[in-house]
């Protein structure tokens, strides 16, 4: 059964609460292991905002405030199982297994994708808003043919709610009965368009008309958004259909790098949201039910420092590849119109590589 | 060691330029990795771009307030060891500043509500002009700062038979206007007797949106504590010193007139079709203002304030007209100075700028000051008039009430005229009441004919 209110085992002050359906089954090492995934990618994703102010990066999607619906649902899954996300997912990328300078290149603008979506089972990120739930529904209806016991997962914002491919794949899923979770991390902004504008009835509330459940989570509580995201998956692997996730959470940083979150949103609506901060409440659960020492909290912020330095190095040191080759991935095989495009840009002295 | 040249970057997809805004360091600072090195304004966000060197600053190529070019030098660094080199010791950028320096939210100026296309301010938003929808006043609240909601084929034939649509009750779902309702409003009857209950048009569940209240975000009604207390800090500790002040110091007395603006805004309308002045925004304000300058050149003594040091009464032969203005951190009122020396076209030119910087937060603390004479318009929030009280240091202060139509008598006849009320507070220890009310004459004749008044000089 679908609780009414939203599963939070964590408030915001780091004090676990009981949830009639859902308890938290990590242990304290295994909850530091979340905590380290969170602070590793803020840290990242501070150093990638830096690398675009400083020109490296033609555009960044910042995460902030976001890390819990990420890293919870990022370590629920199984490696097996497909993952589709969109711009913002870095903290599922990283869980995936993707490297940071992988996650960079798309922003870079030297790659169409940025990493091999079948190494990681992961696939590109997709710009174009709801497409991705479409491939995941598509791809669970794959393993559900293949009798394999994995779960596709997909990732989408209250903005892309709205899209009709969203409530399309929502159609397919539930007739299918599609092995398939879908998060939507409702962070009350698609840019500057306010939640309210999106729906009259909590996102969450929109499976039920489709026929599949749908439960809201506190996104900014790890230990829930592991535990509803695993037994929504387990759930998916053994035949029980699709699951809609809405992770109840805030974008505190701007949409991309490109945008002025102060023109549209007042500054006490992200003070409240500050006060709900992801990371803190994990580490305050940390110091006081497991006494962690700060030492091992300082060992993953010179750790996240590491990683952020060879971020920027690798990003310094990429190769620009000729922007001709931007045609050659978009379809596997040969495509008139692509092969259009591509030669009318030869004809335009777009060729070359470096400059 | 060696010079490294950070170049203005493009921080927002396609950009050309960027404005400097301010510099955070300094010719021979030493500085490490991501240290914050300046703001810029871009045609989109104001952003803080962080030091891509460790070293120390050699030149900065230009000044705040210059456009710099995309692309361009903007910094040149001395570095150790190779260029890019990242130093040991960077700064950890907790969290990225998009920008500090706009308003969180469209300030509406108190005087400078959003024009529509009869450049009529408010009104528009009125429903609840019928006894029956009295009954219910709140129901129409939700749709109070929403566009008119009606069906095209209605709206025709509202407007075929020269009625605002906006005055009309809807009666429909979520207060649509319809068919029925025209009908009814121009066979000069009220609302529907049964008034279909309207529907809020918020929904109960989901984000809330605060209420501002002094620059401070409430919680809901429902959802907030019991009961809340706000230490007084910024413009509210500034709103209730000035007010106490005022109030305990200044003996307040008021005159009131309502006027026929019509003219007044059958001038706005016709300048609006200038194309000289496109791109010059001209509304009520700017001729209230006028008017106001006007009158002061022929009454300067409403120019003035008590100086109860010296005990004297002090005229200025110069204005520097406040315009009160509600901000998303409060009351604020910034001033034109020298408000008196301005046309037509230079008082709309000076307005247009106050509202640019009240709304891009930049309005400076100079720009607050010395106000000799303020203007609050109170109509855009779509009330008729008020009793405002008088800014310390000035002796006298207009509200005016919302622009809109009323029955006018003209020649023992009844028509439909556009009126506004005016009410001017006095410092009465230096202005009396014959000066205050001729004062307020002057304005009134100036809104009822203001062509002949700027003539007139
Ligand atoms: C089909 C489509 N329409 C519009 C856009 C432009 N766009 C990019 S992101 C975005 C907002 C999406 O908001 P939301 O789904 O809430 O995700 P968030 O950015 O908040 O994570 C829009 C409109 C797009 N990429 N694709
Ligand atoms: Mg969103």
């Amino acid at each position: 059964m679908i609780d009414e209110e939203l599963v939070q085992l964590l408030t915001p002050e780091g004090e676990r609460v009981a949830h009639p359906e859902y308890e938290s089954t990590l242990s304290g090492d295994e909850i530091f292991g979340l905590y380290r995934d969170m602070a590793i990618i803020r840290r990242l994703c501070n150093e990638s905002t830096s690398l675009q102010r400083q020109g490296q990066l033609a555009l960044w999607a910042p995460i902030q405030g976001q890390e819990a619906c990420q890293i919870g649902p990022g370590r629920a899954l199984d490696p097996m199982d497909f993952t589709f996300p969109t711009y913002r997912e870095h903290g599922i990328a990283w869980c995936r297994g993707v490297e940071p300078k992988e996650m960079l290149r798309i922003f870079r603008a030297v790659s169409n994708g940025g990493w091999d979506p079948y190494k990681y089972r992961h696939s590109v990120p997709a710009i174009v808003l709801g497409n991705q739930t479409l491939n995941a529904v598509g791809y669970a209806m794959g393993i559900q043919r293949d009798g394999a016991e994995e779960a596709a997962m997909t990732f989408f914002g209250d903005g892309a709610s709205s899209q009709g491919d969203v409530l399309e794949s929502f159609v397919w899923a539930a007739s299918f009965n599609a092995p398939v979770v879908f998060l939507c991390q409702n962070n009350q902004w698609g840019i500057s368009t306010p939640m309210s504008v999106q729906s009259k009835i909590p996102l969450y509330h929109r499976a039920h008309g489709f026929g599949f459940p749908g439960i809201r989570v506190d996104g900014n509580d790890v230990l829930a958004m592991y535990e509803v995201t695993k037994r929504a998956l387990d759930n998916a692997r053994v035949g029980g259909g699709p699951t809609l996730i809405e992770a109840y959470t805030y974008r505190l940083g701007a949409h991309t790098t490109s945008d002025d979150p102060t023109r549209y949103r007042v500054d006490a609506e992200v003070e409240v949201w500050r006060h709900r901060d992801p990371i803190e409440r994990v580490k305050s659960l940390l110091v006081h039910e497991y006494k962690m020492k700060q030492s091992k909290f300082d060992e993953v912020a010179e750790e996240a420092e590491k990683l952020a330095l060879q971020l920027r190095e690798d990003v310094l040191a990429m190769d620009r590849p000729d922007p001709i080759t931007m045609f050659d991935d978009v379809y596997a095989e040969f495509h008139p119109l692509i092969e259009e495009g591509r030669q009318e840009m030869v004809d335009l002295g777009v060729t070359g590589g470096a400059h | 060691m060696s010079q490294e040249v950070f170049l203005l970057p493009d921080v927002g997809e396609g950009l050309i330029e960027a404005e400097i805004v301010t510099w955070k360091v300094a010719v021979g600072d030493t500085v490490i990795l991501n240290q914050p090195l300046v703001d810029v304004e871009t045609a989109k966000a104001t952003v803080e771009l962080p030091s891509p060197y460790a070293g120390v600053i050699v030149t900065l190529h230009g000044n705040p307030g210059d456009m710099m070019e995309v692309h361009k030098p903007l910094i040149t660094f001395e570095v150790g060891g190779s260029g890019s080199a990242p130093a040991p010791a960077a700064v950890v950028a907790e969290e990225p500043k998009v920008s500090n320096s706009t308003e969180g939210r469209e300030a509406v100026l108190v005087g400078y509500g959003v024009a529509n296309e009869e450049g009529v301010a408010t009104r528009k938003n009125r429903r609840s002009t019928s006894p029956t929808a009295t009954a219910t006043p709140v129901a129409a609240a939700p749709h109070s700062s929403g566009p008119v909601r009606t069906t095209p084929p209605v709206r025709l034939l509202a407007k075929q038979n020269g009625l605002d649509i906006a005055s009309v009750p809807g009666t429909g779902r979520d207060g649509v206007i319809t068919r029925a309702d025209v009908e009814r409003a121009l066979q000069g009857g009220g609302a529907a007797v049964a008034a279909a209950p309207r529907k809020a048009s918020v929904p109960k569940t989901g984000p809330m949106q605060p209420t501002r209240f002094v620059g401070n975000d409430l919680a809901p009604w429902a959802t907030g504590p019991k009961e809340e207390r706000i230490p007084a800090k910024g413009v509210l500790k500034a709103m209730a010193e000035a007010m106490v002040l005022s109030k305990s110091t200044i003996p307040h007395a008021g005159v009131w007139l309502k006027v026929d603006a019509t003219k007044t805004m059958e001038l706005i309308a016709g300048l609006k079709q200038q194309p000289t002045l496109e791109g010059i925004r001209i509304s009520p304000l700017t001729v209230i203002a006028l008017a106001v300058t006007d009158a002061a050149r022929h009454f300067p003594g409403i120019n003035s304030h008590w100086d109860d040091a010296t005990k004297e009464a002090v005229i200025k032969r110069s204005m520097a007209l406040g315009i009160a203005a509600d901000t998303s951190k409060g009351l604020i009122v910034p001033n034109i100075k020298e408000a008196d020396q301005l046309d037509l076209v230079g008082m709309a030119q000076e307005l247009n700028l106050l509202v640019d910087k009240v709304r891009a937060g930049t309005t400076s603390l100079a720009e607050m000051s010395g106000t000799s004479f303020t203007i609050t318009n109170v109509g855009p929030f779509g009330v008729d008039a008020a009793m405002a009280i008088i800014p310390p240091g000035s002796g006298a202060i207009l509200a005016v009430g919302q622009v809109a139509k009323a029955p006018w008598v003209v020649n023992d006849e009844v028509v439909v005229r556009q009126v506004v009320e005016l009410c001017l507070s006095f410092d009465h220890r230096l202005i009396d009441g014959a000066l205050a009310s001729k004062v307020l004459a002057h304005i009134g004749n100036f809104l009822t004919d203001p062509a002949a008044a700027i003539i007139a000089g």
